[in-house]
């Protein structure tokens, strides 16, 4: 043993906690905007779009979070672009939740009557008006429960950018722990963490999907 | 942006790649495999077991469903051995995986029992049937085959988890990709490979997993 555990060693893993939350919550935004654009393709009237996003979709899902951290990190540097962790965490994140968002946001989508759209169309909407005012606001209802267990899933794959040495939640650990030797203690409190970031979001996706479920309840 | 691209180092390592996917994929299906074994045992007792029984199998189920994997590799990598239990990272691998994919098929198995219609149950009550009889004669049959979609969702989600196992060390697909592009600075051709094979070995097992399908539960689809 090097030297114990200490709680300055606590107030370490607090502050990588900030990097976690500030990887989660910008990732998640990138991944937003991305996720919107794939799931109106997905359900646009052009084949060729609707194609592209459902290759983007089956490959991000089809591969591993992990690969795919390593390709945006490495690959970047080797074609000659600068590329830190944390911006390599930022896209590689932001595209794999643009993928799994558009794929929950199109079922929120076309889960919206069709006679909403027709109706928009006979009121001489255009396409922007439609989706604006008619569709979305509709699919939102839908299409909050899974967004926000999405999150948790999201908050979980944060901890990936570790691997490739950016220092967060659980890479601090890893740091602590190579010090400290208390493996069960420092990992111990870093799920700790981790699960008073995820549970109440667990929480509220449940309580938010009965909630949807209770007009239907018998 | 002037980089060419090169697969002939990758070529040449294409026998510790196909090796590395070989482990990859005795992984996953061991994996699965145990956790559902163990996923019927926790359902089954969270379901009927006493309330403390209950209450720790949904703490479990909780716990796991709310860290990220890589901290649960960690957990029992590190921490294993300091009570004195020495792993090889391929067993601390499956480990994880086991202790991972058992509460996630938990809780896939408690959705399947919870949407087999009351009325079976109350038949196998009438019928006479105990508790043990219901849930394996009746509850269970129906309830693996509402699950097989979730269950294969979740199956392809461990097999891509299996690639954070990469990060102790365990020789699977993504810790050779790992270890070739370091060695031949190939990184992105390492690496797109890597991914280009788990893409294929999703859809493989899609495939499988309908032949598992229609094999098991075809028969109930004919009448």
């Amino acid at each position: 043993m090097i030297r114990d555990f200490a709680s300055a060693d606590v107030t370490f893993l607090l502050l990588a906690t900030r990097w976690t939350i500030l990887l989660a919550v910008v990732s998640f935004f990138g991944g937003s905007v991305l996720g919107l654009l794939i799931a109106l393709m997905r359900v646009s009237s052009s084949a060729v779009l609707r194609w592209i996003a459902m290759l983007v979709i089956r490959v991000n899902q089809g591969m591993p979070l992990l690969l795919q951290l390593f390709i945006v990190f490495f690959g970047a540097d080797m074609i000659g672009l600068p590329m830190t962790p944390f911006m390599a965490a930022v896209i590689a994140l932001s595209i794999n939740a643009g993928a799994f968002l558009g794929d929950i946001w199109r079922g929120a989508i076309q889960s919206v009557p069709r006679g909403q759209t027709e109706a928009a169309r006979a009121l001489g909407l255009g396409y922007v008006a439609r989706m604006r005012d008619i569709v979305i606001p509709q699919a939102v209802r839908i299409a909050v429960p899974p967004t926000v267990g999405f999150m948790v899933h999201h908050i979980k794959s944060t901890s990936l950018a570790a691997i490739i040495g950016f220092v967060e939640l659980t890479r601090a650990g890893h740091l602590i722990n190579a010090t400290v030797f208390e493996p069960f203690l420092v990992f111990g409190i870093v799920a700790g963490i981790y699960f008073l970031l995820c549970w109440p979001l667990t929480v509220a996706s449940r309580r938010l999907e009965l909630r949807l479920a209770q007009p239907y309840r018998r | 942006m002037s980089y060419t691209f090169q697969f002939a180092d990758i070529w040449a390592a294409r026998f510790d790649l196909l090796w590395g996917t070989w482990l990859t994929v005795r992984l996953s299906a061991m994996a699965m495999a145990l956790s559902l074994a163990f996923a019927v045992v926790g359902a089954f007792l969270r379901l009927v077991g006493p309330k403390p029984v209950q209450w720790l199998i949904t703490a479990y189920v909780e716990a796991i469903r709310n860290t990220p994997f890589l901290v649960q590799i960690y957990i029992i990598y590190f921490g294993m051995p300091s009570i004195g239990i020495r792993l090889n990272p391929n067993s601390a691998a499956l480990a994880a995986m086991v202790l991972n994919g058992s509460a996630y098929a938990i809780e896939i198995l408690r959705a399947g029992i919870e949407s087999v219609a009351r009325g079976q149950l109350e038949a196998a009550q009438a019928l006479g049937l105990n508790r043990a009889q219901t849930f394996r004669d009746i509850i269970l049959p129906q309830a693996l085959r509402n699950v097989l979609p979730p269950l294969e969702s979740q199956f392809i989600l461990l097999l891509l988890a299996s690639s954070v196992v990469s990060a102790i060390a365990a020789n699977e697909l993504t810790a050779v990709a790992h270890h070739v592009s370091s060695e031949t600075y190939r990184s992105f051709e390492a690496y797109f490979t890597a991914a280009v094979i788990y893409v294929l070995l999703t859809l493989l097992f899609s495939v499988a997993f309908a032949l598992i399908n229609r094999l098991a539960f075809g028969k109930l689809d004919r009448k």
